[in-house]
């Protein structure tokens, strides 16, 4: 058995992070503050809005509801592991293409969501897009161009 | 504080011994201590990782469910939607892709939520819950592993390991259905699942209807007597009256108890008219409430 406060290894985008996190922390809070990638948002902090949506060995995960040492020896896949050098990644394009961005607190989380769905289902229905964003709030848009955002990168 | 990562049962019950808590996806525990309505346990066994955990074997004996699996897996796997189709009915209204893709069927149960999808499901397939300790290992109905909202009959000590379903039946079809307000991170405002077997004569040979959020645990229906009569609106008033009369809802922000109480009698006749279609060959795509339009459209 480990103590209070546990040395640990995160992958996060391919990158090993060696930090130091107690037992009860979230995912979120470490990705956020002891990690130091802070694209990935806190909005309602109870599994709601899908805003701290990251991805655990290619799953989605709400990151705000994950404990940081469950993901010990898991590949963490954040929004800013989408684009590559200096070329953004297709769901990103055409976000930005289509619109389907105003206060932009939700985008991280709707492209994570977003980058799952693609990987298990290449050509989605609207339908399907729709279900595959349902854990995921947005309060400007309205929804309708983020939808055709991944429509558009199918 | 504490916190081992089981790579076995073994691992986990020994951990449970000596006083930790199982963690599976962590949907509820992690969210309820940040409420304050329950702090983490002080000392934490993942069992996320358990390989035995994660497996569904369908044998003549019947299908047997490893307690770590998603709600994900559960909608998807072809022994649950083909033949127990309600299970994957409920599965597929959990929470969101994120939620189904963490959560447990035996954290479900295990949580013990009157409002829980997968429970009614359960209770009308005859499932049994297994249950394993230092001690030994026992089964238990999964109606009587429930003792109130939050609250089991399984000591500290012991971990679910598994779900246990008998051999599907011929002519048997099962679903379930809920009143939601919208399609997705939703709980159940009332919900209904439902188990018919058809005779030869499409008469109903067995029937069992189990209700979400009208009690503090989920609710079997007692006493409805349409054995050997034909599933049409009178034999479905039957459940509908039976269902609104054994419900003991509450009030609260979701809905008045006046409201559920009338409105599960409604869940219950739909919940078995899609189940006696199921029970009749007819196949409706899973989760019902998207194929037959039942709660929000969007």
């Amino acid at each position: 058995m480990t103590q209070s406060v546990v040395p640990v290894s995160l992958k996060v985008n391919g990158v090993t992070y060696p930090v130091e996190v107690p037992i009860d922390r979230n995912l979120l809070s470490t990705l956020r503050n002891d990690v130091g990638l802070t694209g990935t948002k806190e909005g309602c902090d109870d599994c709601e809005c899908g805003a701290c949506m990251v991805l655990v060995d290619g799953k989605p995960v709400n990151s705000c509801s994950y404990l940081a040492l469950q993901t010990q020896g898991r590949e963490i896949t954040t929004v800013e592991g989408l684009a590559q050098d200096d070329e953004l990644h297709k769901l990103q394009q055409s976000i930005l293409e289509a619109g389907g961005v105003q206060c932009g607190f939700c985008t991280p989380g709707m492209l994570m969501s977003a980058c799952a769905l693609l990987a298990e289902n290449p050509n989605p229905t609207r339908d399907e897009i729709q279900l595959g964003l349902s854990g995921n709030l947005c309060r400007c848009t309205g929804y309708a161009r983020i939808i055709d955002a991944v429509a558009k990168a199918v | 504080m504490t916190f081992l990562i089981a790579w076995s049962i073994d691992d986990a019950v020994h951990a449970m011994a000596e006083g930790a808590r199982p963690v599976a996806g962590g949907s509820d525990l992690v969210v309820g201590a940040r409420h304050g309505a329950a702090t983490l346990p002080d000392q934490l066994v993942a069992i996320d990782r358990i390989a035995d955990l994660a497996v569904i074997e369908d044998t003549p004996h019947g299908l047997r469910i490893g307690a770590g699996v998603t709600h994900a897996v559960l909608m998807s796997h072809e022994s649950i939607v083909e033949r127990r189709s309600a299970l994957a009915d409920a599965a597929a209204l959990v929470g969101s892709p994120a939620t189904r893709n963490v959560g447990t069927i035996g954290g479900n149960v295990m949580n013990a939520s009157p409002a829980m999808d997968t429970g009614a499901p359960l209770v009308v397939l005859d499932a049994q819950v297994e249950l394993q300790s230092t001690q030994g290992t026992r089964t238990v109905p999964v109606a009587d592993v429930w003792v109130g909202p939050g609250q089991t009959a399984a000591g500290a000590n012991e971990l679910c390991t598994a779900l246990l379903l008998p051999p599907a039946v011929q002519r048997m079809g099962s679903a379930y259905v809920r009143l939601e307000y919208r399609r997705a991170m939703e709980i159940a405002i009332v919900g209904a699942g439902a188990k018919v077997v058809l005779d030869r004569e499409d008469n109903i040979a067995d029937l069992a209807v189990a209700l979400s959020a009208v009690a503090p645990t989920i609710l079997a229906v007692e006493s409805i007597d349409v054995v050997g009569r034909p599933i049409n609106e009178e034999t479905l008033d039957v459940v509908a009256k039976a269902a609104s009369a054994q419900a003991e809802p509450i009030s609260d922000l979701r809905a008045s108890d006046d409201y559920r109480r009338h409105t599960i009698g409604v869940m219950a006749k739909r919940a078995v008219a899609a189940a006696a279609r199921r029970a009749s060959g007819e196949r409706i795509a899973v989760p019902v409430n998207r194929s037959v339009g039942i709660g929000a459209s969007s």
